[in-house]
């Protein structure tokens, strides 16, 4: 009890918030297509990836920023933003770990992820994303035997652009709208990892991402392509320091599946969500999109959202290959003055697809939570399933939960079934609880882990431990 | 567009003694009009119905403008048989009898209100062109712990005199303390191409009763577009029946505040429809206060390239605590080319309340069908029954057994 107590205490506010004094390298401040060529330049690109930034840049000049969303903000100024920042020691890329700047390894130890050891335990392998470069990746030896390639994408744009032409922008076209196509003039680094045919990737594929400089927005590009009968878990977690001003943080995660493949994606999303008032934190606008494109292919998502300012995304499935299945698992959490507006789009173009959608909102202190999902059977895509549920739990009046489920049937061979509730934590439930000796936060915590517990099941053991321990800190102070 | 509407304004201002002020409101909410247009898809509340393209598509050219000089015939034929009513008979949006016999006389007032503009609480573009274009208006009032004996009718038929006409109606309402009001609209028409624009205001006090059922049963080749605004004071208790099916589109939009304690909103409605018709079913219910109530079920069975939304959004403020809202959508898609469209919606600011909602949308259940062929009946004696079965359970919904008979009769739903 005394050591739980203390552990809660220990995290009580944002640990994540420290910053790392270390020295950068930016582009100049500002978007225009000089900086673009000083990131192509910097990353050494070739020809044909700059050409598909500058030509999503002339697309973004016609873009104009969404409004619909539920989540406002401040209008952000593009040109106030640095959209290049790396740390100086990494100008000339370390070869390996014992290269790495001492103050880089130390900043990731404390987050919890201690690069060095995880060469020795057998157990994940980490592609660390620091402010606008990739760092480190770990087991890169041990993935290679099995022909798995798993390296930052600015090497792979180096050392497999077969690949990263033929999938990159697959997805998530140039035109797709204004983050994305921002993203994609801009974007920086991130992870890249192809899985060859028939290979069950044997180990927890996992990037984490950190922004440490100030002013910066971070734009990370991850593409994954499980081939043909392969599998593979990718975890990505992230963390901020704690900053005044609103950072923003405009990925894109791009998803392809081919034939009898598998892609489990999971995130552990703990940006800094701004203090107790709301000032600060990060703009989590990101976009996430996975292809079923081969046949009996599935792609499964499942979020834990704590962190940031304002979230606002929708990891989405196609199902396009026909037997394919689209899994969607979402924990959200907002407290203080966080917002969010995030779920997902199923969309059903193959024949016997599958998709799954189970979403728990949880609202408290002033926050405003959004559930926005599509669910689209086209016409062709005869004998299709789909399951909606999504629960929203709410604690105090002064907070907002909200529901806002697009369903579109186009085939009537196909169903579609949908459940929302909306509720608070029941006097009975609280009061069985405390009866048997638990406080009333200890009750809380206890039913709130209950009621997210189909989700959580979801995560890989790593990251289920870390989530559910994130999911009591976040509501930290809400009861009573 | 714009001349067109310009002139028939003009056209309508002639024959209507308004002071120069009222012109001048109605003058303004033409110029709304003129500025917004027809909805269409860009706005998020006609996503999946553009009204714009619709009548385009359906009608071409509108005018705006009727002829309400020369009275009409009343054609008796339409009237209900085997149930004794009150009746209000539109024809051609003309009113053309207003008939209260079963009631006291002294209970029920109806006041002409075609010469006062008064506002609606409701700014979209329909709302401004039925501001500017209602030429006769009225409010009803039923008096304090008066109950209708009879429910009152509202005919609304139209017949091949019109053509590519718009028609604006308006009818205000108000209940006062314990006093009851059941009101059927009845769609007839055998007009082609007309754009009919349908507003209601229903006024509850406190303990007051409305029923309200709409009926669009006849086939027509009209397009609808009807709105209702409820307002309900504590106790209160209001039910909506809508039965979609005949016209070529017909949107019902039902807007329900529950500003009293205690209050409670019923609705339920059916989508049965054939060919390439688009019906839509929208409704915001706000609850407002503590302890109200809200109950919707909306059943569709689509064939051909049928398409039928409902979009239906609960709202609870944060002052309303223990509300309890419910809403549930099925639809059975029959034919391949039929679809189904949902958004149900919840947007809620009050913590200790119980809100759900479940939509569902699929195809006959062939286990079903397999159960009762196996039992004698044939393919089509089975899909009836399940079909019948399926809408059943909204008529059931209905609390006025003689309406529910009607309806029963109606939709030729046997038990």
């Amino acid at each position: 009890m005394d050591n739980r107590q203390k552990e809660i205490d220990n995290l009580k506010d944002y640990k994540y918030g420290f910053t790392t004094d270390i020295e950068n390298t930016r582009a100049p401040k500002g978007l225009n297509e000089d900086v673009i060529k000083f990131i192509s330049n910097i990353k050494k690109e070739p020809q044909w990836m700059l050409d598909f930034r500058l030509k999503a840049f002339e697309r973004f000049k016609q873009l104009k920023e969404p409004s619909w969303q539920k989540p406002k903000y401040p209008k952000i100024n593009y040109q106030d933003l640095y959209y290049y920042s790396a740390p100086k020691s990494m100008k000339d890329k370390p070869t390996n770990l014992d290269d790495l700047d001492p103050k880089l390894l130390e900043t990731y130890k404390k987050l919890g992820i201690p690069l060095q050891e995880q060469k020795r335990l057998n157990g994940i392998a980490v592609d660390a994303v620091f402010d606008s470069v990739s760092v480190a990746t770990t087991f890169r030896e041990e993935l290679t035997k099995q022909g798995i390639i798993f390296c930052p994408i600015s090497e792979a744009i180096q050392n497999h652009p077969e690949l990263v032409k033929k999938y990159l922008g697959s997805v998530i076209p140039l035109t797709d709208h204004f983050f994305a196509t921002l993203n994609s003039a801009v974007f920086t680094d991130g992870s890249f990892a192809y899985i060859p045919e028939g290979v069950r990737c044997p180990m927890e594929l996992s990037t984490y991402f950190r922004i440490n400089a100030s002013n910066t927005g971070q734009f990370e590009r991850t593409l994954i392509v499980a081939d043909k009968g392969s599998y593979v878990s990718y975890l990505e977690g992230c963390t901020a320091p704690m900053r005044d001003e609103n950072q923003l943080h405009a990925a894109n995660v791009e998803l392809v599946a081919l034939d009898d493949a598998e892609i489990k994606y999971s995130t552990v999303q703990n940006w800094y969500p701004g203090d107790k008032d709301g000032k600060g934190g990060i703009y989590n606008f990101v976009t996430k999109r996975g292809l079923c494109k081969g046949k009996n292919s599935k792609i499964s998502w499942t979020q834990v959202e704590t962190g940031s300012a304002i979230t606002w995304k929708y990891p989405s499935c196609i199902l396009k290959g026909d037997n394919s299945v689209g899994e969607f698992y979402s924990i959200a959490i907002t407290n203080n003055h966080q917002k969010a507006d995030t779920g997902t789009k199923m969309i059903h173009l193959g024949k016997n697809t599958k998709s799954k959608i189970i979403s728990k909102g949880i609202s408290a202190g002033f926050s405003d939570m959004t559930y926005r999902g599509l669910v689209d059977i086209s016409s062709k895509a005869t004998n299709s399933n789909n399951y909606t549920q999504c629960d929203s739990l709410l604690m105090g009046n002064k907070c907002g939960a909200h529901t806002v489920p697009y369903i579109k049937n186009k085939n009537s061979e196909s169903n579609i079934a949908h459940e929302a509730t909306t509720s608070k934590i029941s006097e009975e439930q609280l009061h069985y609880c405390q009866q048997r000796g638990l406080s009333a936060e200890e009750a809380v915590g206890l039913i709130v882990n209950g009621f997210c517990k189909e989700v959580l099941q979801q995560l890989p053991m790593e990251f289920a431990v870390e989530a559910q321990k994130l999911v009591g800190i976040s509501l930290e102070g809400s009861v009573g | 567009m714009k001349e067109q509407l310009q002139k028939d304004f003009d056209n309508t201002i002639k024959n209507l003694t308004l002071s120069q002020k009222d012109i001048e409101i109605k003058k303004f909410y033409l110029d709304n009009f003129i500025n917004k247009g027809f909805p269409n898809r860009k706005e998020e509340d006609w996503k999946f119905s553009d009204l714009n393209q619709i009548i385009k598509k359906n009608i071409g050219e509108l005018s705006f403008y009727s002829d309400y000089a020369s009275t009409n015939k009343v054609d008796t034929s339409v009237f209900v048989d085997g149930l004794e009513h009150n009746k209000i008979v539109f024809i051609n949006g003309r009113i053309e009898k207003i008939d209260f016999d079963y009631e006291k006389k002294d209970q029920i007032e109806i006041i002409d209100q075609s010469e006062t503009i008064n506002k609606f609480n409701n700014n979209s573009s329909l709302s401004d062109l039925n501001s500017a274009f209602t030429n006769k208006s009225f409010k009803i009032v039923v008096k304090e712990d008066y109950q209708l004996t009879k429910p009152l009718i509202i005919y609304h038929t139209t017949n091949s005199k019109i053509w590519s006409k718009n028609i604006n109606l308006r009818l205000n309402f108000e209940l006062y303390e314990n006093s009851s009001l059941r009101l059927i609209d009845l769609f007839r028409d055998t007009s082609e191409k007309n754009f009919l624009n349908i507003f209601y205001n229903f006024d509850l006090k406190e303990n007051s009763v409305l029923k309200n059922y709409k009926l669009d049963k006849f086939e027509n080749k009209n397009i609808k577009y009807s709105f209702n605004n409820i307002e309900q004071d504590k106790n209160s208790i209001s039910e909506t029946f809508i039965l979609s099916s005949g016209s070529n589109f017909f949107k019902n939009e039902i807007n329900c505040n529950l500003k009293g304690e205690y209050s409670s909103a019923f609705v339920n409605g059916i989508f049965s429809i054939n060919s390439n018709k688009l019906h839509e079913i929208r409704t915001i219910i706000n609850h407002l206060t503590e302890n109200t109530k809200s109950y919707q079920l909306i059943k569709s069975v689509l064939e051909d390239s049928s398409r039928a939304v409902y979009q239906g959004k609960i709202f609870v403020n944060s002052k309303a605590q223990k509300t309890d809202g419910y809403q549930l959508s099925k639809a059975i898609l029959l034919n391949k080319d039929s679809e189904f469209n949902a958004k149900p919606e919840l947007e809620i600011y009050a913590d200790d309340v119980k809100c759900s909602h479940g939509s569902a949308s699929g195809s006959l259940n062939e286990d079903s069908i397999f159960y009762l062929m196996s039992r004698g009946l044939n393919y089509q004696q089975s899909r009836e029954l399940l079909i019948n079965g399926f809408l059943l359970d909204v008529v059931e919904k209905i609390t006025d057994p003689e309406v529910k008979n009607l309806i029963k009769n109606m939709i030729g739903i046997k038990e």
